[in-house]
């Protein structure tokens, strides 16, 4: 496994992520679940260090709309490869929460969903993969064109089709 | 008909491209089965008994006769001369080899056509009425929305992993030709009190080992917002859906468990949230894609076509067929045309290569070179004029395609079954072939009259079995065949779930069986009564009487 951001390996990844029963620490950037998070919030008012959470599947994320801000980091788990809960996590987080942090895919992150990932929202990449910068550079060059508008800035195909013509100059 | 234009074509070129390179990892080793296999499910690659099975998407049913030539050219050169068509209307091929498969893609590609999400837990192909922009009925054509829908849905990227596979169907007329009721979403168009147009929105309809009718959660949606309340529905199913049993995985099962009413208030909760996000179509798109359905350029014909009505009176033959098979059109002087593809000791839904090709040519000669797939299994040409019927009809006889039975007991729905599918339990092939056998008097067959028959080989239900007037479905009882009978489903407007008429019939008793009902049904009906009539009106127990009475 590997951490793939902004199409570049992230050696250093500063986040330490906190089982559920383990002492969180006093110094450093720490990830705790979602559940553990709205349990002891309070606990965490007075760190002097980023807090990031992890969402698992299932986790109903309205009930962290209100603290959405505080967030350095906001991890989204892939329990299988094909449960696709994380992708509504994701489009959820951007558009209706308005979350600009970091969206990280952890868990089975593997290489034939990393473009779908990065239309809904994710930005950050824990893949799953012999050759993880190779499978990021080939996925992400795969396709050219896409039809519908998703999290992200590629021009759908249907707006491609209608290019908005530059207005007249007024003479 | 929709044409691509080059963004269209760039994605289907990436698109096999794609799939090229997964199949040489996986030829080369460097990918496991387990592995590659939900990358080929979503081109439409199946395993099943004896070799690959490749679904090919027809996009809610419409084929060009250049894209049915191609079929009849796959099936030649790749297959063993003929190919399948489903009750989803998408085509399919039993005997493909696994490393022929990117090249049959690149060959579909060529004429507009692909493998895309037939398969796996995304959004299928959106199916339609095969009438759609010539039913005397209609409000609107369902064909602008139906791809309108497959273009939002192909590589959707957040709902390309769904609890389970999700089919959606569209109509726009009264009269149901669609099984909209056994459909995750069922979109029905029609006017409301102020005489704008839009869609009923039926949710949680589907058949398999839960067979389920979708219930209404929104009487009328204003047609503009189809593509964001279907991502409502969508995000909801895809947050909330069981994801624990694959059984249970299906948008049926969560509507059924937190109640219609409940799940219509989820969906419209998150409708309204999501408002803002941008995501109907442009005006300029719609136009776009609007102008592609324009129908064909009719000649301006009077309402009667005195030579046409002759024909029928001077060969019986003839008369029979357009009794059966020819439809009410809305353009003077022009009919439609149902090509049944269930000729006696037939397999239902097969074709040949040469009986595609003659179709294809048969359609540029007399229907604007269009052919449509019904989800009942036959084909349709949907613009002929009625003084050239008899010629029409001339010309399918010569290719076996002019089998004078289109809702009738002959025109039945099967699933490949145990012949092929490695779900199956039982044939349904050599079923439905010998009742074909027993029924094939034209005179016993009219005077049955309407008559759905539809057998699914296992209970996943491929051959709607639920909805059939008369549905069979096989099953295993310690190693040998054995058939349910259900009576009184329907997918029509009116659509119900057949009920069991008692313990299951062995392989050689379920014709006889079939038999018996039909039977009954003659000695107890009221003159003008279908089948689906006296079975509602009389139920089981005259049916159960005589199948089970002498025991």
């Amino acid at each position: 496994m590997a951490l793939v951001k902004n199409g570049t390996l992230v050696a250093d990844d500063e986040w330490r992520f906190v089982a559920e029963a383990d002492e969180i620490p006093a110094e450093g950037a720490v990830v705790v679940t979602a559940r553990r998070w709205l349990k002891e919030r309070d606990r965490f008012a007075g760190r002097n260090a980023p807090t990031g959470i992890k969402i698992e599947a299932g986790d109903d994320i309205k009930a962290l709309a209100a603290d959405i801000d505080r967030f350095g980091l906001v991890a989204v788990d892939f329990p299988k490869f094909n449960d696709g809960r994380g992708y509504s996590t994701a489009h959820l987080l951007r558009e209706r929460y308005g979350y600009k942090g970091e969206i990280r895919a952890v868990g089975r992150v593997l290489r034939d969903s990393l473009l779908y990932m990065h239309r809904c929202g994710f930005d950050a990449f824990d893949i799953v993969d012999k050759d993880p910068l190779g499978a990021w550079r080939q996925k992400l060059g795969e396709m050219s064109v896409f039809y519908q508008p998703a999290t992200d800035d590629r021009t759908p195909a249907r707006e491609l089709r209608h290019p908005r013509r530059p207005l007249a100059r007024a003479s | 008909m929709y044409r691509y234009d080059e963004y269209d074509h760039r994605i289907l070129a990436e698109r096999v491209e794609q799939f090229r390179d997964q199949v040489g990892r996986r030829i080369a080793g460097d990918i496991s089965e387990d592995e590659f296999k939900p990358l080929r499910l979503m081109n439409g690659l199946y395993l099943q008994l004896h070799a690959y099975m490749l679904r090919v998407a027809i996009p809610y049913g419409m084929l060009s006769s250049t894209q049915l030539r191609k079929l009849a050219y796959i099936a030649r050169r790749f297959d063993k001369g003929y190919g399948h068509f489903t009750t989803r209307q998408n085509i399919q091929y039993h005997w493909i080899k696994l490393e022929q498969a990117p090249d049959i893609l690149g060959e579909l590609a060529e004429v507009e056509m692909h493998a895309i999400q037939t398969s796996g837990n995304c959004v299928r192909n959106t199916t339609a009425d095969q009438f759609a922009g010539v039913a005397f009925d209609e409000i609107e054509d369902p064909r602008v929305w139906c791809e309108i829908v497959r273009q939002w849905s192909t590589f959707h990227p957040e709902f390309s992993f769904l609890p389970r596979k999700f089919k959606i169907a569209i109509t726009g007329s009264p009269h149901d030709r669609a099984a909209l009721c056994v459909h995750d979403i069922g979109l029905r168009m029609h006017r409301d009190a102020a005489g704008e147009i839009g869609f009923e929105v039926m949710v949680g309809g589907g058949q398999g080992r839960t067979p389920m009718l979708a219930e209404t959660i929104r009487p009328f949606l204003p047609k503009q917002y189809l593509l964001s309340y279907l991502e409502a529905i969508l995000r909801v199913y895809n947050q909330l859906g069981r994801r624990d049993n694959i059984h249970k995985a299906r948008i049926k099962i969560l509507v059924g468990a937190v109640g219609a009413a409940e799940f219509a208030r989820l969906v419209e909760a998150e409708w309204q949230a999501s408002r803002n996000e941008d995501l109907e179509l442009p005006a300029a798109e719609f136009e776009r894609i609007h102008a592609h359905f324009a129908l064909p350029p009719y000649e301006a014909l009077p309402a009667e076509t005195p030579a046409f009505h002759a024909k029928r009176f001077e060969n019986r033959e003839f008369a029979r067929w357009v009794r059966t098979n020819v439809s009410r059109h809305k353009q003077p002087g022009y009919a439609i045309v149902t090509v049944s593809l269930k000729p006696e000791g037939g397999v239902p839904g097969d074709a040949s290569d040469r009986q595609m090709e003659a179709m294809a040519d048969i359609a540029e000669r007399f229907s604007f070179g269009e052919v449509r797939v019904t989800h009942e299994q036959n084909l349709v040409l949907a613009h002929v004029k009625e003084a050239d019927l008899y010629e029409l009809w001339r010309n399918l006889g010569f290719f076996d395609l002019a089998a004078a039975n289109a809702g009738l007991i002959t025109d039945i729905i099967a699933c490949p079954g145990l012949d092929y599918c490695s779900l199956a339990n039982a044939r349904s092939i050599p079923v439905s072939q010998a009742i074909g056998r027993r029924f094939a008097d034209p005179e016993r067959q009219a005077r049955i009259g309407e008559l759905k028959i539809k057998i699914s080989g296992c209970i996943n239900a491929c051959g709607h079995h639920h909805v059939g007037h008369i549905g069979i479905l096989g099953v295993d009882k310690k190693g040998e065949e054995f058939y349910q009978i259900t009576l009184g489903g329907s997918a029509d407007e009116t659509a119900a779930l057949g009920d069991i008429v008692g313990p299951a019939f062995a392989y050689d008793r379920v014709v006889d069986a079939v038999d018996t009902i039909v039977d009954t049904y003659l000695g107890i009906r009221i003159e003008g009564e279908r089948f689906l009539d006296t079975y509602r009106r009389v139920g089981l127990q005259p049916f159960k009487e005589r199948l089970y009475g002498a025991r």
